[in-house]
């Protein structure tokens, strides 16, 4: 028979001891805690029209025409929707194209004085793991600033970083690394 | 257990391959997931010896002449040499004559036995002959559980290696790594031939900086499951989870010190990324450095008088070191733009460390009396570099292939190791020291 043949009898348990090892986990290792509270964000207004009931007719009311506000965090046609500043390699300032989102967020962050973000910063692959958290806390901070310059509390803010652990493009080249010379700003229930 | 060794799976048949799968469906998945070890470069000089199957050791599983034959072949100092079948078979009270070990060119000879006792335990016995000389080189008696067969076969294997070569083994100490499989990372400890691999923590957010305590049983590290680093304790024997430092911002680089008493930690806390010392339980938080740059990666010398780190106070990430109790730091690597990551030598003497030249990160090390310092590798994704406890080999991270994967290489660069995993990254490496 030819070389690279596998009998059935193989073949099967082959795929036996495949599902064995896709089920299969260490005894008992630590599972990671339950993340850190979330925090409520505030429901959108409106909700479905109610007509005006006449004694003795039940009211109607009619789902088809709801109207509900979109949250501007998470409106694509609104700026605050856009949570991510990038930076060029080695560097942490934030770029002058990116002065009115940050401006939009820290606006929007007085006029909700109850809202805390959270700030996530990020570096390229290259070097030192533990560098790279130096470097991305940088980028953090330097947000952090901006937004404290313009009126934000610092209550309102925590930076941090992630440094190279967590890439949005997993690729080896120079475009994949410019995605991920970057700062995320959370919203509640994002983090 | 069946020892699955990935290195050899080349050279097996398909058939055979599948025959191991059915094999591996009934002793369980565990041995597929460990970490295999190939050796890609040998010493100079390789004493060969030959390790003659003890009588009665078919008692035992795994074989103890077996272990103790994969430990010094795979340390890269030692030949074993094929033994024929001999009859009766040898035990370590058998006269030696050694003009017919050396006409078989073996310049050491071990001869050992296994034997069964009433209670259920057994006793092993081997010797040390060196055929050279002509000399008996003593040996040691084990009383042991069945279980503890593999542990008594590393004891036997560092009793040879410390008798030829001087230095302390390192067969019975333990390595920590972090495998990144595709849907979440695990923080791994196995023995240092890769068996016996145990999850101290499984999580879908990264895992960095593991650090051994120095009396082996607890391990620090970092881990982003709550979205931000946080440094965390774990009591390897009581397995449980315990957060050491999270505070706001980042907090990373967990470092123990000689005594244990002391972690050095970076934290964010205070702007930038600051060094701090803290009790391993998170109490008693002092700040070490101030610096308008990043300082990180701390690592106590072994006598613990003094604390080396990264810092880019001088406008490059460069090695740095100050008093443990505090101080002016000075500057110790002045070569190239990007030097960090240092790793001390467990007699104090050299400093390994990561330097970037060419945009190539390799691991180099430097004479910390000279300062003389010379590249070890020649790959270009090297991180974490870490000693084995008696100093001969460096253990690292390193990129080969597209795979992550961990390297071993002696100080003079000649003796290679790879250390890798089916199907997952490895990486993050922390070398076990040993235990008391």
């Amino acid at each position: 028979m030819p070389k690279n043949w596998i009998a059935p009898i193989h073949a099967l348990a082959l795929a036996a001891a495949a599902g064995l090892i896709l089920a299969g986990c260490a005894a008992s290792p630590t599972q990671e805690q339950s993340p850190a509270g979330v925090e409520e964000r505030k429901p959108g207004e409106g909700g479905p029209e109610t007509r005006g009931a006449k004694p003795g007719q039940v009211p109607t009311i009619d789902l088809t025409s709801k109207k509900q506000a979109a949250s501007p965090l998470t409106d694509p046609n609104n700026i605050l929707s856009k949570r991510s500043i990038y930076y060029d390699f080695d560097q942490y300032d934030v770029k002058d194209e990116y002065r009115p989102l940050v401006e939009a967020h820290a606006k929007y962050l007085r006029d909700h004085p109850d809202v805390k973000v959270l700030i996530q910063g990020n570096t390229d692959e290259r070097g030192s793991r533990e560098y790279n958290v130096g470097l991305g806390q940088r980028r953090s901070d330097g947000v952090k600033k901006m937004l404290l310059l313009l009126g934000v509390k610092e209550s309102q803010i925590e930076a941090v970083s992630l440094g190279e652990e967590k890439p949005k493009d997993p690729g080896h080249d120079e475009q994949a690394w410019s995605q991920n010379r970057r700062c995320d700003i959370l919203y509640p229930g994002e983090y | 257990m069946i020892e699955y060794n990935l290195a050899m799976s080349r050279r097996l048949s398909v058939r055979a391959l599948a025959l191991a799968a059915l094999l591996l469906a009934f002793f369980g998945p565990a041995a597929l997931a460990q970490l295999s070890i190939e050796v890609t470069g040998a010493g100079a000089q390789r004493i060969p010896i030959a390790i003659v199957p003890f009588a009665g050791e078919g008692a035992l599983a795994p074989s103890i002449s077996q272990i103790v034959r994969d430990d010094l072949d795979r340390c890269g100092l030692f030949r074993t040499l094929e033994v024929p079948p001999l009859t009766p078979p040898p035990t370590e009270a058998s006269p030696v004559n050694y003009a017919e070990w050396r006409s078989r060119l073996a310049d050491a000879l071990v001869l050992g036995s296994v034997a069964a006792r009433p209670d259920g335990r057994f006793e092993v016995r081997f010797k040390l002959f060196d055929t050279v000389k002509g000399e008996d080189l003593s040996g040691v008696a084990y009383t042991l559980q069945r279980e503890q067969a593999r542990t008594t076969a590393h004891h036997i294997a560092d009793f040879v290696y410390e008798k030829l070569t001087g230095e302390k083994g390192v067969f019975s100490t333990k390595i920590a790594y972090v495998v990144k499989r595709p849907d979440r990372y695990e923080l791994q400890i196995s023995d240092a031939d890769g068996a016996n691999e145990q999850a101290l923590l499984i999580s879908h957010e990264p895992i960095i900086s593991p650090a051994w305590s120095p009396d082996g049983r607890r391990i620090a590290y970092v881990s982003f499951q709550q979205k931000k680093p946080i440094v965390y304790v774990q009591d390897l024997q009581l397995g449980k989870q315990r957060v050491v430092a999270n505070f706001k911002g980042s907090n990373s680089a967990p470092a123990w010190s000689p005594d244990g008493g002391t972690l050095a930690v970076a934290l964010s806390r205070d702007g930038g990324s600051q060094l701090f010392l803290m009790s391993p339980d998170g109490s008693n938080v002092r700040r070490l450095t101030s610096s308008s740059g990043i300082d990180t990666e701390p690592t106590f010398s072994p006598d613990g008088q003094s604390i080396y780190f990264t810092s880019d106070r001088g406008g490059s990430p460069q090695i740095y070191r100050m008093p443990a109790t505090g101080g002016e730091p000075q500057r110790v690597t002045f070569e190239g733009s990007y030097n960090v990551s240092p790793h001390v030598s467990p007699d104090g003497k050299r400093l390994a460390f990561i330097a970037r030249h060419n945009g190539k990160y390799q691991v180099a090390v430097m004479d910390l009396a000279t300062h003389q310092q010379q590249i070890l590798t020649d790959s270009d994704k090297d991180e974490s570099p870490s000693f084995a406890p008696n100093g001969r080999m460096i253990l690292l991270a390193t990129v080969i292939g597209g795979r992550g994967v961990l390297s071993a290489v002696s100080a003079d660069g000649r003796i290679k190791q790879r250390l890798s995993i089916a199907a997952g990254d490895v990486r993050e490496p922390a070398w076990g020291p040993f235990i008391q």
